[in-house]
């Protein structure tokens, strides 16, 4: 099976001796929607920078759709499309040239490249600020701007590092919707965000990369289901002075409008429900304390630095 | 990459450079053409009256063919080394290293955008010194051959300059400590003839007392070195450089982590 992307024991060590990739292994397949997380520091961005030749690997191997990036690098590159963290394209340029010169450097002559710019700025809502030098645009037209450049040669890969880094909700969502339309179209994505509601809304399949290693490898759905304990936080219509008692449930008067219950795997928040209303207990909304990825999240980092700290000691 | 494909990549960026330094044409064209405008007035009228004659011929023609190289020779260093390090300042020389392009087309391509911009201002510099003097050409061949070769040769050392460079201050250190010294001694006022048996020996290491002394006999047919060992040297210097640049690519020397 070829997969859109296959990563083998790879290693970068700084020339300060700092070893930022321990042998990490890591295969994306084609179509998937992939997130890359794990937290500052551990990995990810090496990691995409040596799939997307900014960084120098120490070795291992890196595979785009078959090609290998140190024996077939012409094909490997026309393969994926990068979207860095930092803005990173010329901001005297205006708009259209910054994706008319992408265009160029992937060899695609400029009637077409002038074509696709418009296509893609128009999809992302930049058609407007076309002949605008590109340092005048906001933070998240200069990120749509970023996706419109990589895209601008048809990749089939995807490469989105932290895109939605200090954009608002109403512009993340739209670039959720529209990332999700170009991976329904059939273009492999690989994100990493320090959102993880966007992770666990998005994407299929996980990594978390921590200290150089990936600590785990999954597919969403069953990341989510090994976790544990789930807690929901209700809002009351009226004061409280304890917390009600529930048979078998653990609720908390965080307080005296708002319970905490938390839920055991197996457990569920309808026989909650039914008993507060017994009771007379008006619930007006309820909410998740924490996304439920960020809980599993923490759990793994947390548990991995302690794991590493007994294997030092 | 096809054939037409590394044609259109080589083609962008050199669209990209020269429209660079056309857009700002008041720091890149114009103080130039300020400068050896006053070099005409004050070493070729003012001084050069009384100085007589150099090696057969006016002060002001003598020294012409020096000061065109000398604008060639600034010039086509500083567009490459200004525009490759902004490219690296600004992060985006990222969009030239995740595309399939070779490195030697990036490399070929900056080049092209500092001799573009060094044939221009020369061209600018010969037309301003004909305000000046008669210049009569001795032999266009030479003439072409030099110009172009000097400016690949410094247009390679502008890129070398910004591949190491960390700050601003770094683009300016060689041309100020090194370049401007090199020219004022490469025989652009004088003819080494003039100096002692020793100072000429040493001036025969410097490197731009060939492309300055081969550009001369192209337009006044005389040089204190002989032609072909002159195109001889810059050739080997290029062929040096252009190794130099194309190993810093390859590895990744200042541009990748």
């Amino acid at each position: 099976m070829t997969y859109a992307l296959e990563i083998n024991q790879l290693h970068k060590a700084y020339d300060n001796g700092f070893e930022a990739l321990k042998g990490i292994s890591l295969k994306v397949a084609q179509g998937d929607f992939f997130a890359l997380l794990g937290p500052n520091g551990a990995g990810k961005s090496t990691t995409l920078g040596v799939v997307s030749s900014l960084v120098n690997k120490t070795s291992g191997s890196v595979k785009v759709f078959g090609h290998d990036l140190d024996i077939e690098v012409s094909q490997a590159k026309c393969m994926m499309g990068v979207v860095p963290q930092e803005f990173n394209f010329n901001m005297f340029e205006k708009v259209e040239d910054v994706i008319v010169q992408q265009a160029g450097y992937y060899g695609i002559a400029r009637d077409e490249a002038v074509r696709r710019a418009e296509q893609l700025l128009t999809q992302l809502g930049l058609w407007d600020k076309r002949f605008e030098a590109s340092r005048t645009l906001s933070g998240g037209m200069k990120r749509r701007l970023m996706i419109a450049r990589a895209l601008v040669h048809q990749p089939k890969l995807l490469i989105l590092d932290e895109p939605t880094a200090g954009v608002d909700i109403e512009l993340r969502r739209s670039m959720w919707e529209f990332l999700t339309r170009i991976n329904e179209q059939g273009t492999t994505i690989i994100l990493t965000t320090h959102y993880l509601e966007e992770a666990e809304s998005l994407c299929r399949n996980i990594a978390i990369i921590d200290q150089g290693e990936i600590i785990k490898h999954s597919p969403m759905r069953e990341l989510l289901k090994t976790i544990n304990t789930e807690t929901i936080v209700l809002d009351l219509h009226q004061p409280l002075l304890h917390a009600p008692e529930v048979e078998g449930y653990y609720l908390l008067l965080v307080n005296d409008t708002h319970i905490e219950v938390t839920l055991n795997q197996g457990q569920d928040i309808n026989t909650v429900f039914v008993a507060l209303s017994a009771a007379g207990i008006k619930v007006t909304s309820m909410r998740n304390k924490t996304n439920r990825l960020e809980e599993l999240f923490v759990n793994l980092v947390t548990s991995n630095k302690t794991d590493l700290k007994g294997v030092s000691a | 990459m096809s054939s037409y494909e590394i044609y259109i990549a080589y083609s962008t960026i050199v669209r990209k450079e020269i429209q660079r330094f056309m857009r700002i044409w008041v720091q890149t064209l114009l103080p130039p053409s300020i400068i050896m405008v006053l070099y005409f007035i004050i070493f070729g009228n003012l001084i050069g009256s009384r100085i007589g004659q150099m090696g057969g011929f006016d002060y002001m023609q003598f020294i012409v063919p020096g000061l065109i190289m000398m604008s060639v020779i600034t010039n086509s260093y500083g567009n490459v080394v200004s525009s490759f390090y902004s490219t690296k300042y600004q992060g985006n020389i990222e969009e030239m290293l995740v595309s399939p392009m070779p490195n030697w087309v990036i490399l070929a391509g900056y080049v092209t955008g500092g001799v573009a911009r060094g044939l221009a201002v020369g061209a600018i510099v010969t037309t301003l010194s004909l305000f000046f003097t008669h210049l009569e050409i001795h032999n266009l061949g030479i003439i072409t051959l030099v110009v172009l070769m000097t400016s690949i040769l410094f247009s390679l050392g502008g890129f070398i300059n910004a591949v190491f460079a960390n700050s601003f201050d770094d683009i300016s250190i060689v041309p100020t400590f090194i370049l401007t010294p090199l020219t004022y001694l490469g025989g652009v006022f004088y003819s080494i003839d003039l100096l002692p048996d020793f100072w000429a020996g040493v001036s025969q290491l410097n490197p731009i007392l060939y492309m300055v002394n081969a550009f001369r006999y192209g337009i006044l047919g005389v040089s204190d070195i002989p032609v072909g060992y002159a195109l001889l040297v810059i050739s080997v210097f290029i062929f040096a450089l252009f190794s130099y640049c194309m190993h810093l690519l390859n590895t990744g020397k200042g541009i990748r982590k």
